[in-house]
């Protein structure tokens, strides 16, 4: 039967694109897995992931069942060991022509956001940029609107039958919330930011039992018009802010002494629990601390169980990437700084003063516990 | 060769942003400037221009009143001008708004070792999809997170950009590559460009409509504008604010504190 995008009854099943780098299956993958887990329960079909690279072991596709995949399609070529655009987009389409999964969603990461919108162009189909909220089931959906919305629900009309995928994303640099539909064409397709859906446990049963496919398809060189000439890592070693626990941050607070104020921030990292340490793009701009630490719309979306700021004024474009962390503590000497606003503890003050006395309160108030 | 810049008229979403109490964008009282990323692919373009004198054409698309922004491009250096405007097709999403300014580019014509540049993102919409979708419609090579550029005989070398270091890339042209604000520092509107950014005769400006557009083989007519793209927007809000939280006000509150998370599990 002929390919056709809006024949909306043809496409079954929710996928999610796998990316990998150097072999390794990225923790984006596993968020992804977890929530598109979540989506296909609420359809009631199969959900797979798709994995493109060269050598990729049965054993490293099997892992995204361990995080609740069905099933996982591996196509595996050199000419797909490092990411380039065109044989990326063209392997994916030829695949979502053939297969006819209903959702396709996509890791907001730097290759997603390459590869996502030229796929949707070439499969005719929306794509939502960057979303942070899913949802299928419309009672979920109003559930999550009466939490994170400030709409007057009590005016507000829902099909509660519609099986329309709901995505959510922010827009106007995290001043608006958008939910954004694509209710004519198939696949509903979506980026998704990463660090904000949450990871299942794995379940190594889940993962023994997942199916790995390896369905042919057709890539040749002359695909493909860009040639990667070399990948470089960054030199240092990078702080692992997504998978943190605790965070730390600081901002143009420490400036008076920017070498302690690191230093503090770490000791209290360690304090908390052991974590590490973050910081507002004000210094990351200046040069102060290296861009990896950055938290917010332009750096990382952190949700860790402790987040801490330190001299930071709570700029929206700060807190749009830490607002969702469980427990929120500000320290800032200007009362009036916004990121009292969105912590659930404050303390008005000298960071140099109070933290070191807060890393003291803590080891003492643990040790008589 | 030429170079094709494709620059957006964007709200100033680093100040104030005011939103209705219906949760669109009151974008009447928010000032316009030429979008931030948009600015150093104009730069970009302009480096090549400097290096080898190519013509380097800037197109939008949006309300008459983006012609504004157009001159100022050419006072920045460039050398035409495209306005994309009609009613049709406003309130497109990106896949609607690549189809239409690649018809635009269509008209304009992309030859042989042609480069268009696009910002990445664009502050208001945020999506970063309109380059690689006009790149696609188009059917280019695309580079994103582009932060250097080389020229290689008929061919670009460029830096890209990840998350965790980058890579080097060698693409054909001709080619769209979508650029990042650390590529460089945009120069200033010179006083001879001010001077000459009005003169049609040497910076024309054209005006493309929809009967312009309409019959271009890029274009559906039916997938352009708010009723026909692809995605919709079912509600928008704004984020809730979070019920203020508590201020430690006592002589030690760094104790006061650390007694409150012990109790509460949290440490
Ligand atoms: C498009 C765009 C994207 C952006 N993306 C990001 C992003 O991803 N992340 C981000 O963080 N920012 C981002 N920004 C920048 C953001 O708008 C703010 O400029 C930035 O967050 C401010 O950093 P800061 O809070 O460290 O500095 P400031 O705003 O200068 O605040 C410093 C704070 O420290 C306090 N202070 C000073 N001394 C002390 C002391 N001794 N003890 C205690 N408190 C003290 C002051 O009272 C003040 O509140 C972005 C901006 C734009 C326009
Ligand atoms: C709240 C909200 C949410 C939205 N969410 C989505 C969504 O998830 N998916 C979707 O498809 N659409 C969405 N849209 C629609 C989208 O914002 C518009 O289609 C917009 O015209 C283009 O997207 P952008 O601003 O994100 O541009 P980007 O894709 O971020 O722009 C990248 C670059 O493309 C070029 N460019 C973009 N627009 C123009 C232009 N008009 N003229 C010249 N060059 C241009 C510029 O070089 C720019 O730097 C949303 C709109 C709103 C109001």
């Amino acid at each position: 039967m002929a390919y056709d995008f809006r024949d909306i009854a043809a496409f079954k099943g929710v996928w999610v694109f796998c990316e990998q780098r150097e072999g390794v299956l990225q923790n984006t993958d596993f968020e992804l897995i977890s929530e598109g887990r979540k989506l296909a329960d609420e359809l009631g079909c199969e959900l797979a992931g798709i994995v493109l690279g060269n050598g990729i072991s049965d054993e490293t596709a099997k892992e995204v069942g361990g995080y609740g995949a069905d099933k996982v399609i591996v196509c595996d070529s050199p000419l797909l060991e490092h990411y380039t655009t065109d044989a990326y987009a063209k392997v994916l389409c030829d695949k979502v022509r053939e297969y006819k999964p209903e959702v396709f969603l996509i890791g907001a990461t730097n290759i997603g956001r390459d590869l996502a919108p030229r796929m949707a162009a070439r499969l005719h189909t929306g794509l939502t940029a960057d979303a942070t909220h899913l949802d299928i089931d419309t009672t979920k959906y109003v559930e999550f609107l009466k939490e994170s919305s400030s709409l007057d629900l009590s005016k507000q009309k829902f099909d509660y039958e519609d099986r329309n995928l709901k995505m959510t994303r922010p827009a106007f640099g995290g001043h608006l919330m958008a939910t954004i539909i694509c209710p004519r064409f198939r696949p509903q397709m979506s980026t998704v930011r990463p660090g904000v859906m949450k990871k299942a446990e794995f379940n190594a049963d889940k993962a023994a039992a997942c199916v790995v496919e390896r369905p042919a398809f057709e890539l040749t060189e002359a695909d493909i018009k860009t040639q990667v000439l070399s990948v470089e890592k960054a030199a240092k070693n990078m702080v692992d802010l997504i998978g943190a626990d605790i965070i730390v941050s600081v901002g143009r607070g420490i400036n008076k002494d920017v070498q302690k104020g690191i230093e503090l921030a770490q000791q209290l990292a360690d304090a908390l629990g052991g974590g590490v340490v973050g910081s507002s793009r004000a210094l990351v701009d200046a040069g102060l601390i290296s861009a990896d630490h950055q938290v917010g719309q332009t750096g990382k979306t952190v949700h860790p169980k402790i987040y801490v700021a330190l001299g930071i004024s709570g700029a929206i474009q700060h807190t749009a990437g830490m607002q969702d962390s469980e427990t929120i503590i500000a320290i800032n000497k200007n009362e009036s700084a916004p990121i009292f606003g969105v912590a659930d503890y404050g303390i008005v003050g000298d960071l140099f003063k109070v933290v070191p006395q807060l890393i003291n309160e803590i080891k003492a108030a643990k040790a008589a516990k | 060769m030429k170079a094709i810049v494709c620059v957006k008229q964007v709200p100033d979403t680093s100040g104030k942003v005011a939103v209705k109490a219906d949760g669109t964008l009151d974008r009447a009282s928010m000032a316009t400037i030429t979008n931030p990323d948009d600015l150093s692919a104009l730069e970009a373009a302009l480096r090549l221009k400097d290096a080898t004198g190519c013509e380097v054409d800037v197109v939008t698309m949006g309300p008459p009143p983006a012609e504004g922004m157009l001159r100022e491009c050419i006072a920045r250096g460039a050398d035409k001008a495209y306005l994309i405007s009609g009613r049709e097709f406003g309130g497109s999403d990106t896949f609607a708004t690549s189809q239409i300014i690649a018809a635009g580019i269509n008209k304009i014509g992309v030859e042989a070792d042609d480069v268009i540049f696009c910002g990445r993102q664009a502050i208001d919409g945020d999506t970063a999809q309109v380059g690689p979708q006009i790149a696609e419609k188009l059917g280019l090579p695309q580079v994103s997170y582009v932060a250097e550029i080389q020229k290689d005989g008929n061919d670009l070398v460029v830096k890209r950009m990840l998350e965790d270091g980058f890579m080097m890339v060698k693409v054909q042209t001709p080619c769209l590559l979508t650029c990042i604000k650390e590529l460089n520092e945009p120069r200033y509107m010179s006083v001879g460009g001010i001077f000459e950014c009005y003169d049609n005769e040497k910076h024309p400006m054209t005006i493309l409509d929809y009967p312009a557009l309409k019959d271009d083989p890029l274009i559906e007519v039916d997938t352009i504008g708010l009723k026909g793209s692809p995605t919709n927007v079912f509600k928008s809000f704004t984020p809730p604010q979070k019920g203020a939280g508590m201020m430690l006000t006592s002589d030690a509150p760094a104790a006061e504190l650390a007694g409150i998370l012990a109790k509460k599990h949290i440490i």
